[in-house]
């Protein structure tokens, strides 16, 4: 089933770690194996923020000491692959022993430094940005929240997203939010089925295009970045993609300072739409929304092969 | 005025074939009223007023709550603070009075037999799905499948409905003020749809029967849905129900378009004896 939602303000950045954990606890009912958040904070000139793991929750759970002797191999490895790459770590972080938050400082190509990081065992990257942070793992919106402390996360806008796993395992790699690898700043959260996941993705592993899982939502992240990379607008990379996608989904798709939506020609996947002045928040269901406005809203349902787009 | 043999409703084409034998309604007289409810059915007041504040409740405790004043003879309940909590006021064979001061999330006001339900906000998906009599007005709008297999009573949206409005409907009347979304009607068997404002494609699609009224542009008619001539008593009808629910178009109802089963499809009653042996 999965639950989606979103969040963007039009003046200035919020403290929306808190609400979009507020409006992913109340979706948990939709998919209790694992959260994701895909945050947007203030970017910085010629940074990136660089969150990657070194191994899954669950390799923990088996005691002994040779996964942790393994994790600090894995990020001894990283710490090479940067500095061999002549990034400047300009802070580091540790939610957990498996997860690691980069602030760097880096003016080489992205598909190179992913690639790299990528080479070492274990190491997956979750986003490299100028202002996303995507942050996934097992567990409800408070627990991965809490892990994270992202519940002060200033920023003007994020996707979420809560997951019932049903095609692939409860792991944090088939987790969502989607990063596209390698480009900067384009997350994606997606409820539904993609259909001709295999053909698109063939089409676009044929054209260079790298995939991190197995999953159909990332398809829809490097579909969306390779559309915005040749000059195409997002909204009619939304709307292209309800042409070329087969499926049921509605998916919401941000960048650097974007927000989008789309639904598929069924119209099969919920949405619920609030738009005030200054805030735009979407999500399956109206009760996540009442998460953050509490007060009695007017809202919408988007119609099938409807497409918007909102600026932060 | 039907004619000699035919009920008003097949008249108005509400449905074509005869109903001799496919009708499980039982026929109640005014000395047999005792008969219209169900045995089990509270005996309530409606000048008995109580107010049900939802803030720190579950939607189970929500609906125990309105079970418990039925019981205790309330016949008017106001649910303040739903939040747009999910499957609330479910399962209410009573005639009986509901205001909720707020909104509903999925599945709210489902299995419905008798009470009248007014709602000030929002719902959210499968919005009075198998009710079989009573009233919910809803004042603002509604998401996807509002009214799905409905049998009876009047189900209203002031506002604009999401997709597939009344799938599978199979009798009653659905009445939205504004816009439906794509696939509405489809597979309806019987009862009445209005849409004052426009519909989106695939309308009706493989509906059997019943009638589909549209106030503003039709996106696209689904398979085997085809336009009827509106009548007098469409009309006339239009009028009063929407003039019901202050939803009457000041132009009048002149300007809707009556969409109805081309019967060419699935429907059995074209085929020969025969034949119903083979597709049954």
């Amino acid at each position: 089933m999965c639950g989606i939602a979103g969040l963007i303000y039009r003046d200035g950045a919020r403290n929306i770690g808190a609400e979009m954990t507020a409006m992913l606890q109340a979706l948990k009912h939709r998919g209790p194996d694992s959260t994701g958040f895909a945050m947007y904070g203030a970017p910085g000139p010629n940074e990136y923020i660089l969150r990657f793991k070194v191994a899954e929750k669950e390799d923990l759970g088996g005691g002994g000491t040779k996964i942790h002797r393994a994790i600090a191999e894995r990020k001894a490895a990283v710490d090479a692959v940067l500095e061999e790459l002549g990034v400047d770590v300009l802070e580091l972080d540790e939610p957990t022993e498996y997860s690691l938050r980069c602030r760097i400082s880096y003016d080489g190509g992205l598909k190179a430094l992913a690639d790299r990081i990528e080479e070492v065992e274990g190491a997956e990257i979750l986003s490299i940005g100028n202002a996303l942070e995507l942050v996934k793992d097992l567990g409800d919106a408070a627990d991965v929240s809490g892990a994270y402390s992202l519940g002060g996360f200033t920023g003007t806008h994020g996707i979420g997203h809560t997951r019932m796993a049903t095609e692939s395992d409860v792991d944090i790699r088939s987790a969502h939010p989607y990063w596209a690898y390698p480009y900067n700043d384009i997350a994606v959260v997606h409820n539904g089925q993609i259909t001709n996941y295999w053909l698109m993705r063939r089409q676009l592993e044929r054209e260079g295009q790298r995939f991190v899982s197995d999953c159909d939502s990332e398809l829809l992240a490097v579909y969306t970045a390779v559309n915005l990379e040749k000059g195409v607008t997002l909204e009619e990379s939304l709307r292209r993609s309800i042409d070329e996608i087969d499926g049921v989904f509605t998916y919401l798709l941000a960048t650097g300072n974007e927000l989008g939506m789309a639904k598929d020609t069924m119209a099969a996947k919920p949405m619920v739409l609030y738009e005030a002045d200054d805030l735009v928040a979407l999500a399956s269901e109206e009760v996540a929304i009442r998460a953050i406005v509490p007060h009695e809203i007017d809202t919408t349902d988007p119609y099938d092969e409807e497409v918007r787009v909102w600026q932060a | 005025m039907a004619g000699v043999g035919e009920s008003v409703s097949t008249q108005m084409g509400m449905h074509t074939e005869p109903l001799t034998g496919r009708d499980i309604k039982t026929k109640f007289t005014l000395e047999n009223e005792g008969g219209f409810g169900y045995h089990f059915a509270r005996d309530v007041d409606f000048n008995r007023r109580a107010e049900i504040d939802c803030a720190d409740l579950s939607p189970t405790e929500i609906n125990d709550k309105i079970r418990d004043l039925m019981d205790s003879g309330h016949g008017s309940i106001v649910i303040r603070n739903p939040g747009a909590r999910h499957s609330l006021v479910v399962g209410i064979l009573n005639r009986m009075n509901i205001i909720v001061d707020g909104s509903l999330g999925y599945f709210g006001c489902g299995l419905l037999d008798g009470p009248t339900v007014r709602i000030s906000g929002r719902v959210g998906w499968s919005f009075g799905e198998n009710m079989m009599a009573g009233v919910c007005v809803v004042e603002k709008n509604a998401g996807s499948t509002f009214g799905a297999a409905l049998r009876g009573g009047d189900l209203v949206c002031k506002g604009s409905v999401g997709s597939r409005t009344g799938i599978d409907q199979k009798g009653g009347t659905i009445i939205v003020g504004g816009d439906t979304g794509a696939f509405s009607g489809f597979m309806m068997q019987r009862g009445r749809m209005v849409v004052c404002g426009n519909a989106g494609k695939n309308l009706g699609d493989s509906m059997y029967d019943g009638t589909i009224y549209i106030g503003g542009k039709i996106q696209d008619l689904g398979v085997d849905a085809v336009p009827a001539d509106l009548t007098d008593l469409d009309r006339a009808w239009l009028t009063r129900k929407l003039g019901m629910y202050e939803l009457l178009p000041e132009q009048g109802v002149d300007r809707f378009t009556k969409i109805v089963a081309g019967k060419q499809l699935w429907s059995y009653d074209n085929l020969e004896p025969t034949e119903k042996k083979l597709v049954l």
